[in-house]
C-alpha cells in the first residue's frame, strides 16, 4: 500500500498495481473504515480499481494529520476478508434489436450470439468503480471470449439502459449519452434515479448478475425501445 | 414566489452554491463556482450565508427583470452592468425595485461574473447542493443553464447597509496567470527532463476550455506510463494524455479517469485560471504541500480581515 499526494486537499491510496476482487474487497473495507473513523474531516471518497482518492476538508485538517490517520484506519485491513457486498440481479433483454453489437462480439470470439448472451450471464461481476457519469458502474471482469475493444467511432447517442462491453468490463448506461462501448442488450432497471433513495441499485463492492428476459418482460418492466 | 424573470439568458448562466460534496460515490461531480473567490465576495457583500446560491455568468449577455424589491451585488469579471439602462458599479450593493431591468454585458476583463441577491436564490438542493451541472442534468432549474423566461425565485428584501469592496482589494483579471501546483499522482512517471520542460514552459489556453477542463497548448510533455487503471480525480489535477498537452481538470470534471497526472493546481489558482480566455498564457510553479496549505490559510485570513466599505 502506498499513499501519495493527489492535490492541495487530496491524497490517493494505491493498494496494488493491478486489480482483482481481493484488491477491490480491500478498498471496500478501507472505505468503510475511513468513513467510520475520519468522518469529521473527509469530504469525498472515490474508490476505483486499485486506488482510493481521499478528499479532506482543509479547514478541518491537513495533509499530515490525514495521512497519519489514514495509516491508522488502514492498518490491519490487509487481512480483512472483504465483505462480499450485496448481490443484485439486473434483467436484460438481449438480442439484435436491443444490442446492435451482439453479432460483432460473436464474430470476434468465433462463437454464436446465443453463446455471447449465455456467457455474459454465467458469472457474477464486481462493481469496481462508479464514475464517467452519475450512476455509471464499471463491472468486471467479463469472460475473455466476449471481451471487445471500444468502438473506433463512439456513438453520438447510446440509449438509457444499454448493456455494454468494453475490454473486460461491462456496464449499464444510466442515461442517454455518447459512448464507445459495444451494446449487447437493454436493461429496464434505472441505474440512476435522482428522485429515488438510494438513487442507485448498486454501490462499489457489490456483485451483479445479469438475467435474460423477453422483449415483453422488458416492456412490462418499464423498458423503452 | 418573488424573484426574477430571465429576459436574456446569456451564453452560459448557471445557478451555483459552493458545490456538491459527498456525492462522488454516485459518480456526481462537484460543480460549484469556477471562481470561488469572486463568488465568496458576492455573498459576503450582501451578508449572505457563504453557501447561498448565486448566478455564475460566463462571458455575459444576461438580462433579468426583478419582480420584487431586493439588493444585488455583481463581482468577478469586469463587465458593463446596467440597471434600467444606466451603468452601475460592480463589487457594491445595488437596490432593485419591482420591474427593474438588470443587464450584465459581455466581460471586458475576466470571463465569469457572479450575481448574488439578498438571501440567495431559492433553489431546492439536489444531492445536498443547488449547483447546476448540465452534463449530469443535476441542480439549478431542471439541471440546465438559464433559459429565457425562466423564473429565479428569491425571497427579496433590501439591504439596510450598503457595502463596497475597495478597488485595491479586488482581484485583478488579466491574460496571464502563474498556477501553483502540488506535484503528486504519477509525477514520478515524468522524468527530470519532462518535469523541467513542464515547469519552465509557457502554455496557452486553447478554445477547448469549459467547466470540465481547460486544455492548454505548448511544449509537449511525456510520461513513461503505459496504460493505467482509472482512478479518482481531484480539482485542479493536470492530466497529460498521449499528445503531451496538459488539461487542467476543473469543477465539472469526471470523478475518475485513466490518464497520467503530474500534480494538481491549487484551488486558489484554478479560480484564477477560470477567469482567463483562450490565448491567455499560464506558467506552472511547483510548490510543497506545506505551501499549498499555507496559501489556503493566508487567503482565507486575508478574505476575512479585508474590510468592506459602507456606502
Amino acid at each position: 500500500m502506498r499513499i501519495e499526494i493527489a492535490g492541495q486537499n487530496a491524497l490517493i491510496v494505491y493498494f496494488a498495481d493491478r486489480t482483482d476482487s481481493a484488491v477491490s474487497a480491500q478498498i471496500q473495507a478501507a472505505v468503510a473504515s475511513i468513513r467510520d473513523s475520519m468522518r469529521d474531516c473527509i469530504v469525498d471518497l472515490v474508490p476505483s480499481y486499485a486506488s482510493l482518492l481521499v478528499i479532506f476538508d482543509l479547514d478541518r485538517s491537513d495533509y499530515f494529520a490525514v495521512r497519519r490517520r489514514l495509516h491508522a484506519a488502514l492498518t490491519g485491513l490487509d487481512s480483512v476478508d472483504g465483505a462480499a457486498g450485496e448481490l443484485i440481479t439486473l434483467p436484460v433483454y438481449y438480442g439484435a434489436e436491443s444490442g446492435p453489437d451482439l453479432e460483432l462480439i460473436a464474430e470476434r470470439g468465433g462463437i454464436s450470439a446465443a453463446d455471447v448472451i449465455e456467457i455474459h450471464q454465467q458469472q457474477e461481476y464486481r462493481v469496481y468503480a462508479i464514475g464517467f457519469a452519475p450512476g455509471f458502474a464499471y463491472l468486471g471482469e467479463v469472460d475473455e471470449r466476449i471481451a471487445a475493444p471500444r468502438l473506433a467511432t463512439p456513438r453520438q447517442k447510446v440509449p438509457r439502459g444499454a448493456v455494454a462491453i468494453a475490454d473486460r468490463q461491462t456496464a449499464v448506461y444510466p442515461s442517454i449519452s455518447p459512448g464507445g462501448w459495444n451494446l449487447i442488450g437493454l436493461c429496464p432497471t434505472r441505474m440512476f434515479d435522482p428522485a429515488r433513495t438510494p438513487s442507485m441499485p448498486v454501490k462499489v463492492g457489490d456483485r451483479v448478475r445479469f438475467e435474460a428476459i423477453s422483449r415483453d418482460d422488458y416492456i412490462s418492466l418499464g423498458g423503452e425501445l | 414566489m418573488s424573484g426574477f424573470v430571465v429576459r436574456q439568458p446569456g451564453l452560459l448562466s448557471l445557478l451555483h452554491d459552493r458545490g456538491r460534496y459527498g456525492a462522488h460515490d454516485l459518480g456526481l461531480t462537484t460543480g460549484g463556482p469556477l471562481d470561488f473567490i469572486a463568488f465568496d465576495w458576492a455573498n459576503r457583500l450582501l451578508g449572505n450565508d457563504p453557501n447561498a446560491t448565486c448566478l455564475e455568468v460566463s462571458f455575459g449577455g444576461l438580462t433579468l427583470e426583478a419582480d420584487t424589491a431586493t439588493s444585488v451585488v455583481v463581482t468577478g469579471a469586469e463587465a458593463p452592468c446596467k440597471l434600467n439602462g444606466a451603468e452601475f458599479p460592480q463589487w457594491q450593493t445595488v437596490d432593485l425595485a419591482p420591474g427593474d431591468r438588470l443587464e450584465i454585458g459581455f466581460a471586458i476583463r475576466g470571463t465569469r461574473t457572479y450575481l448574488a441577491v439578498s438571501g440567495g436564490f431559492d433553489i431546492a438542493p439536489s444531492f445536498g447542493s443547488s449547483s447546476t451541472v448540465v452534463r449530469e442534468k443535476i441542480g439549478g432549474l431542471c439541471g440546465d443553464k438559464l433559459q429565457a423566461q425562466d423564473h429565479l425565485p428569491c425571497s427579496g428584501g433590501v439591504q439596510s447597509t450598503h457595502y463596497r469592496l475597495d478597488a485595491g482589494d479586488r482581484p485583478r483579471y488579466g491574460d496571464f496567470a502563474r498556477l501553483r501546483v502540488v506535484p503528486g499522482y504519477q509525477q514520478d512517471a515524468f522524468d527530470a527532463v519532462q518535469q523541467w520542460r513542464f515547469f519552465s514552459s509557457e502554455y496557452r489556453l486553447t478554445e477547448r476550455c469549459d467547466r470540465m477542463g481547460f486544455r492548454l497548448e505548448g511544449e509537449s510533455v511525456h510520461s513513461q506510463m503505459v496504460g493505467m487503471l482509472s482512478e479518482g480525480i481531484c480539482l485542479g489535477a493536470i492530466q497529460i494524455p498521449a499528445d503531451g498537452q496538459p488539461i487542467v481538470l476543473m469543477n465539472d470534471r469526471q470523478t475518475i479517469g485513466g490518464y497520467p497526472k503530474i500534480g494538481s493546481v491549487i484551488a486558489q489558482d484554478t479560480a484564477r485560471l477560470s477567469q482567463l480566455s483562450p490565448g491567455a498564457a499560464v506558467r506552472f510553479d511547483a510548490i510543497s504541500i506545506e505551501q499549498a496549505h499555507n496559501i489556503h490559510c493566508l487567503e482565507r485570513a486575508r478574505f476575512e480581515r479585508t474590510r468592506m466599505q459602507p456606502c
